[in-house]
Order: structure tokens, then sequence, then C-alpha cells
């Protein structure tokens, strides 16, 4: 696929503090690029940066070959959906629809079967003479991704769009965003601190933390092959272990045994590393083997067909996934490697 | 505007500001001290005089003694419409904040035609008890109170309800779950919880109190108060002595914005738990009770009104000693009507107080603008000069102005003012400014930042934002600060009996001249137009809030 937007080495302090570190990043044309992170890691930033509301201290954005990086939000042709939807609210929904299409030297008709598109886009047709202030959450997060989209933006933008709703409401609302975003076929990058809004919206994840872009991938790329400790524990539920890198054999547990794992990145010889293990790599072990480590259950969580239960052992707090009548809390238990489960990694600690 | 514009654009207002609202007082303060010659002859002078600490005492005790009477009077009236229904209760709550709309001397205008010596009340009452001398005097410390109180007993009111809509029903539900009873709740949940209320309403009383002419200067007499006292001396031509008077009164009142700011900084103590406030209680048996009380109150509080209307209907020498008018005609609203001298009053206070409002409108909204994207220092500087003339004293102003506008001297940038048309306009400009300023202020702070940035990013320029997006949104804002601004104008007493000549004489200093030479009933028709024309302010004001707050 071609590349249409691209962001290079972006940077940008507030005061001494920097937002956002190194941060490149491209997207194709009509892809959805998820930008995943915790609170702080500056993923709204990044969106606020390619949307112009800042400035970058360094770097630059390019959009379709189009260096945009000092170009004004109000001329770059890049809609947004805000976080709280920013809807005016002393307009209507049609007016509000309207807004971004007015003042472009439009015939008055020609914007109106605009507006009733957008709307329709977003399944609100006929909402034009409704205010704002009197329709659902729900609503007017659509009426805000139809005023978005209404002007034929070159990319669309979305902080955290899907934050303001219901539980039940946001699964709900995140297929019809996706099902709108894609009959358009319109770039999009949208923030967001849900990991499985951007495994479900996302083509492909970028996870932020503390201002850098640690990984860009598919969601299985990040889920099984972690380039960062950060990621890996990001992503997907883990538990850590201290260990010992041996090599091909993997890694060895503090007072434990050997576990076969995979190297992240510049781990080698006997280097101390933290062992990044999913429950779903463990199993419950009947008898004692070289890869058992020995354990007290202290916490078990039903989840349906499955249990977690959090093991305590000589090397580590483990969590194991298993069938729910597989233990009971305060039970001695054997845990070991599951034959066919993800492989743990083995990052580089960091002192 | 241009960002690199901004700071410059900022300075030239913030230096603008300064001229008309920090450099008098700056001025004032210098010729306290006896500049050129820079001697503390006039601090002296002050220190000896008796009647000048009398004064200063007066002032104080004045304003501790309103703020008790306007808070026994406020509070439970708060209460009784936050806390229980009864007929007639909507229409009564609002009908007991009208007072803080009406401007000061009618409020004491009918006071006077009600409890006056010759007053409805008093004439009744001799009749009655067939006195050959009216029952009362309504003069010195207490009338004074009596008036404070009952023009001042609303922001009370308005501030304990306000406190009390914000109260959260959960807070009484844990008292009760914990087996708290009825007084314990209202020692330790309720009181704590409204406190903050309570003190910003105190601090507010006091200062209104300690700003308050109309009442001191009618029914004073020999018993004077710091602002009377300014004028006085300021009359007698010891302009020394009336400044170290007003930097006397404007230290008092600095110190209590200082402790407002801070009690309003540390208000937030309901915000812990939001919710839904208790629900009224529907009284049965005491219904009839409350509702008398509640009536009789706002009857009580509204007869001095209604005085001022059936004064105004009272023709000139037909009403000698009967206990009741016999004639009742419209003949005073004619006589306002038709000579030119009457409409005169009328038309000044009106386009004064138009130029004043649009003048405190522009300034208050570019200070607001300005000071919200600029910051720092600069800033907080513009904030300040808006806020000023709400912290000081009218009296402190108008002889601020009157002082520094009274010479020629266009290198200190001093220029001969008084006597002109502008003068007056000009200090009902500053006075209005905070009122204007912090409404654009409050507005401003309430927007989404967001919306704007949403318009830019749908392609609008800085214009069309601008037009289309901010104004709209902070125009309810910026009316209900206007209404406020021309209500204060149109009714102002303090500034005008300072500044005013007689070309510019507006309907405040006309109502006293026809009391001096016994045009009572001209100077209630007087009055009952200056209600109405604020009662309409005030409900344009009403309708903008509402706006903002839905």
């Amino acid at each position: 696929m071609s590349e249409f937007l691209r962001l290079e080495s972006l940077e940008k302090r507030f005061g001494d503090l920097p937002v956002t570190r190194e941060v490149s990043l491209s997207a194709a044309k009509g892809e959805i690029v998820a930008l995943l992170g915790p609170s702080g890691s500056g993923k709204t930033t990044a969106l606020r940066l390619v949307a112009g509301l800042e400035t970058p201290d360094s770097g630059r954005i390019v959009v379709d070959g189009e260096d945009v990086t000092r170009v004004p939000p109000e001329r770059r042709n890049f809609g947004m959906v805000f976080q709280h939807y920013a809807l005016f609210p002393h307009m209507t929904v049609g007016e509000n629809v309207a807004f971004g299409l007015e003042g472009r030297g439009r015939a008055r008709d020609e914007i109106r079967s605009r507006v009733a598109e957008s709307l329709a886009l977003a399944g609100l047709s006929g909402f034009e003479p409704r205010r704002v202030t009197e329709i659902s959450g729900g609503q007017q997060q659509r009426v805000a991704l139809a005023r978005a989209l209404a002007p034929n933006p070159r990319v669309l933008l979305l902080d955290e769009p899907l934050s303001n709703l219901d539980p039940s409401l946001r699964e709900k609302t995140r297929r019809e965003l996706r099902r709108a975003i894609r009959r358009v076929g319109i770039t999009t990058l949208f923030v967001t601190h849900e990991q499985e809004e951007a495994f479900e919206l996302g083509d492909r994840i970028a996870v932020l933390n503390e201002g850098r872009l640690e990984q860009v991938g598919l969601p299985e790329e990040l889920f099984e092959r972690p380039a960062t400790r950060f990621v890996a524990t990001f992503i997907g539920r883990s538990s850590v272990l201290p260990a010992i890198w041996e090599g091909g054999r993997g890694a060895r547990l503090a007072q434990g045994p050997v576990w076969p794992a995979t190297a992240g990145p510049s781990v080698s010889g006997d280097a101390e590393v933290d062992l990044v293990v999913r429950p779903e790599a463990l199993t419950f072990a009947s008898r004692p083997g070289p890869d058992t480590l020995e354990g007290v259950v202290s916490e078990r969580r039903y989840a349906g067909r499955v249990a977690y239960y959090v093991v305590g052992t000589a090397s580590g707090e483990v969590e194991v996934l298993a069938p729910p009548t597989a233990s009971r809390e305060g039970d001695r238990v054997l845990v070991a490697p599951s034959p066919g489960g993800p492989v743990p990694r083995a990052f580089r600690r960091i002192p | 505007m241009n960002r690199r514009r901004r700071p410059i654009v900022a300075w030239l207002l913030g230096l603008l500001l300064f001229w008309i609202v920090g450099y008098p007082l700056v001025l004032t303060l210098a010729e306290a001290l006896g500049a050129p010659h820079w001697t503390l002859a006039h601090v002296a002078e002050f220190a000896r005089r008796p009647a000048e600490w009398q004064a200063l005492w007066a002032s104080l005790w004045i304003s501790v003694a309103t703020v008790v009477l306007s808070a026994a009077l406020g509070v439970p009236l708060a209460f009784l419409f936050a806390r229980t229904d009864f007929p007639g209760r909507r229409l009564l709550s609002t009908l007991v904040a009208l007072p803080v709309a009406l401007p000061p001397l009618i409020g004491v205008l009918a006071f006077l035609f009600l409890y006056g010596e010759s007053g409805l009340a008093s004439r009744q009452i001799q009749s009655l008890l067939r006195l050959e001398q009216p029952p009362w005097r309504l003069s010195g410390p207490s009338a004074i109170l009596l008036v404070h109180a009952y023009s001042m007993y609303v922001y009370f009111y308005l501030f304990t309800r306000a406190g009390l809509e914000r109260f959260d029903a959960a807070y009484l539900e844990a008292a009760a779950s914990l087996g708290t009873g009825k007084w314990r709740t209202a020692r330790h949940v309720t009181l704590p919880l409204l406190m903050p209320s309570l003190t910003g309403a105190a601090l507010l009383t006091f200062m209104t109190s300690l700003a308050s002419f109309s009442a001191p200067y009618v029914f004073g007499g020999s018993f004077r108060v710091m602002t009377t006292q300014i004028v006085a001396s300021k009359l007698n031509g010891d302009t020394g002595l009336a400044m170290v008077e007003t930097v006397t009164l404007s230290i008092l009142g600095l110190a209590g914005l200082w402790l407002l700011a801070r009690v309003e900084g540390g208000r937030d103590v309901a915000g812990a738990v939001r919710g839904v406030a208790p629900r009224r209680r529907s009284l049965q048996r005491s219904k009839w009770l409350a509702a008398a009380a509640g009536w009789g109150l706002a009857i009580f509080l509204l007869l001095p009104h209604a005085t001022l209307f059936l004064i105004s209907l009272v023709p000139r020498n037909t009403w000698t000693t009967e206990a009741w008018p016999p004639v009742l005609r419209l003949s005073n609203y004619s006589a306002l009507v038709a000579d030119p001298e009457r409409v005169r009053p009328v038309v000044n206070s009106l386009w004064m107080a138009t130029a004043a409002t649009a003048g405190a409108l522009l300034l208050g909204f570019a200070a607001a603008y300005l000071a919200l994207r600029t910051r720092g220092r600069l800033g907080a500087a513009l904030e300040t000069l808006i806020a000023l003339p709400w912290a000081l004293p009218g009296t402190v102003f108008a002889v601020a102005l009157a002082a520094t506008f009274s010479v020629h001297a266009p290198w200190a940038g001093r220029f001969v003012l008084i006597g002109t048309l502008a003068i007056l306009p000009l200090g009902y400009l500053v006075r209005c400014l905070p009122l204007t300023g912090r409404a654009a202020f409050a507005g401003l702070r309430q927007m989404d930042p967001a919306v704007l940035q949403a318009a830019a990013t749908l392609g609008a320029s800085r214009a069309r934002r601008f037009l289309r997006v901010l104004l709209p949104q902070i125009r309810p804002a910026l009316a209900a600060g206007a209404s406020l601004a021309f209500l204060s104008a149109l009714g102002d007493f303090v500034v005008s009996i300072v500044l005013y000549t007689y070309e510019t004489r507006p309907i405040s200093i006309e109502i006293l001249s026809e009391l001096r030479i016994q045009e009572v009933g001209v100077a209630a028709a007087y009055g009952v137009l200056l209600t109405v024309l604020s009662a309409l302010a005030f409900v344009t004001w009403g309708r903008g809030t509402e706006r903002v707050s839905g």
C-alpha cells in the first residue's frame, strides 16, 4: 500500500517536559491506525500535532506529498472528532454539520444535500432541525463524526471517540464507526487507551509510552512478538518474573526451572532478564517435573468457561489460565509451561 | 487577531485601563500625601480630628450590624424557599430577590415615603392613635441600618439558596443513616457545608454597606460615615483631607476584596459529591403557616415600592393632614413629560447609561479575551484592573476621577473633563467595568476551548470562528453583564453627586432636587420610572443568566 500520511520524528515539549519524542509513523490511503497508550503517553498530543492544534518543536507532517507542518488547522482539510465532541451548542444538528461546508463558496442546495448525506452515513437522517443538547450521547458522537466527514477531509482524526459512551453503547457504536469509516475509505488516525477498541477499530496499532513510539504493527504482532517490555505488559494480561537468559534453552527463573522463551531485543549471554509470561502460556501439572514450579493459589477469578488463578511461587507471582474446576484458593499446585501456548518472552532487565 | 500582535494590543489595553482605573487612584494617594510637596500633614490632620475617627468607626460598626441584620432576614428566607413548598412559592422567590435590582436611592426614597416622619405608615399610626406628633423619626444610624438590611438581605438570600441548591441530599441521608438527629445534622453537616456561601454573602454585604452612600446621605443627618464624610470634606474644599479619607476607605475595601478572594478560593467544600438537592418538603399542617410567612414577608418587602407608586399619584399640596391621600391623579407623570427640563434627566440617564454600558462592554470583553490568551502577569494585571472598581466604593472613584480630570496636564495624561459631557459617562463606565468584565471572563472560561478548535479543523477562518462560534456562545453572559451594568449606571447616585453638571444631571440627582423643592410627587414619579426601567433590565439579566446556566 502506498504511504499517504507520514509523521517524521515529531517532537513536542510543554515547557521542559517532552510530550512526544521522535514519533515517526505512516499510514496508507484508507488505512485506520490506532494510537494506543496509557494516559500521559502523548497520544492525544500526537493527534493534535497532526490536526495543527499544536505546533511541533521539530519534525514534519506530510500528507499526500505535501508538508503541512506549518499549515494552520483551518487550511489542512483534516476532519477531527473531539473527545467531548465539541459540538456547537448554539447550533442545530444540521447547522453543526453544515459549518465546515459554508464559507467555501458552495451553493446552498449543495450544502443541504451534503449535510443530509453525511447525516445518513452516520445513521441520523432527518436530525437536521434537532438541537445538539437534546440528543443522546451516542447521537452526539455520530453528529460529531458527520460534521467532521462532511467537508470531505483528507484525513480523519478521532480523539478517544468512544470514551464518553456507556460500555453497552460503546461496542455497538464502535462497529458503526468502523463501518462508516470503511464506507468513506478515509485515512484515519485515532487515539484510545483501550486495547479492545484499538484491536477492533485499527488496521494497525501504534503503541505509545512516555511520548515514545514503542511499536507499530498488527494486533497479532503486538500480542505475540512484542518489541519492548512495555508493549508485552501493556497488551494483554501477563506476569513478569525475574530470570537469567540461558541462550537457546530459554530463561532460568530465580530459584526455579528453565522455561522456554524467545529473546527480546538485545538479550544475549547470561543477561538478567524479565520474563513476560501470559496466563495462556501456563497450565497446572499433575506431578513434579524439570519445568514445574510449586506454589499456592492465592486468588481465583471466574470468567465463564475458564478461570484465572494467581499463584504465589518462590520465583514470583504468576497468573495461570485453566478450567474453572482446576483448583481452589489455598490449594498447593504445580505450574508448568503449557504446550502450544504463547512462548514467554524475555526482555533485558533495566536496573 | 494575529498571535504576534496580541501582546501589543494587550499592553495598549492595559495602559488604557490603567489610565482610567489605576491612575486616578495613584493620584489620589499622591494627593493624600501632599504631592508634589510630599507631606504627612493631611494624614496628621485626619488622625487629629475626632470626627474622622467617628466616621471610620461608624462605617465599620454599621457594616457589621448590617451583616448581622441581613443574615437574620436572608438566611431563614432562603431556607423557607429552598426547603419548603407552598402556594405561590415560585413567584415570591423571584419577588423577594427584586431589591437587589433596584438602585439604592430608590430603596431610600421608598422607605422615606413609607416610614418617614410624614410617610404613609407613620401617618396611619398617628391618625390611629390620635397622636399630636409623628410616632417616630426616621433618621440616624437606625434608619440607615433599616434601609441597609432591607436592601442587602438579598445577598444572604441568594447565596444561601444557591448553597442549598448545590447541597447534596446524600449528606443528610448519610447523617440520618448514622443515627444523627436534626439539630446535630444542622450544626455539624448543613452549617459547615453552607459556610462558604455564608461567608461570601457576609463579605459582599459588608463591602456594599461600607460603600453605601444614599442611605447615610439621606438619613444620616449629622451622623457621618466615611462615604458621606468624603463628600462633605470635598464640598468644604478640604481636598487633601478628602483624599486621605478616600485612601482609608479604599484600604478597607481592598482588605475586603482580599478576604473575599481567599474565601472564594477555598469555596468548593460541597464539591466532593455531586447529586440531587434534598427534596422540598411539601408541608401538610404548616403549609399555610409557611405560605402566610412567605406572603407576609414578601408584602412587607414590596410595600415600600407600592408606596412609592402611590405617592407618585399624589398631586402637589393635596395631601396635608389626612392619613390617606385624598386625591390620586397622573398629573406628576404629565408634569414629567410636559416640561423639557424634566425630560432632560431621563434622556441624560438613558444616553449616559447606554454609552457607559457600551464602553464597559467593549473594554471588559477585550480585557477578558486578551487576559485569557496572553496569561502571565499581563493577563493577571488586566483582570485586576477590571475587578478593582468593584472592590472600591463608588465615592472613592468619583473623588479620584474628579481629582484626576480637573487639571490640564496632557503630558501627565490629565485633561479637564470636569464640567464636560464626558466625565459622568466615564465615571459610570469605570464603575460598570467589573460587571461586564467579570461576565466576559466567566463566559469565556465556561466555553470549551475544543469548540473553537473544532471550528478551526472545519476550515473556519479566525474572523468566522470569532463571529460564528465564540460570540454566539458568550452572548448570554455578555447580555447579563451589560444588563447589570446598565442597571447600575442608570440608577447611580454616588458617582453622579460628585461629578454631575446641570446639563448632565441624571434622574437620581433630579429626584433629590425635586425633593428639595417639595415636589414629592414628581420625585416619586421619577422613582417609579427608574424602577420600571431597572426591572426591564433585570428581566433581561434573568433571561441571560438562565441561558448561561441552561
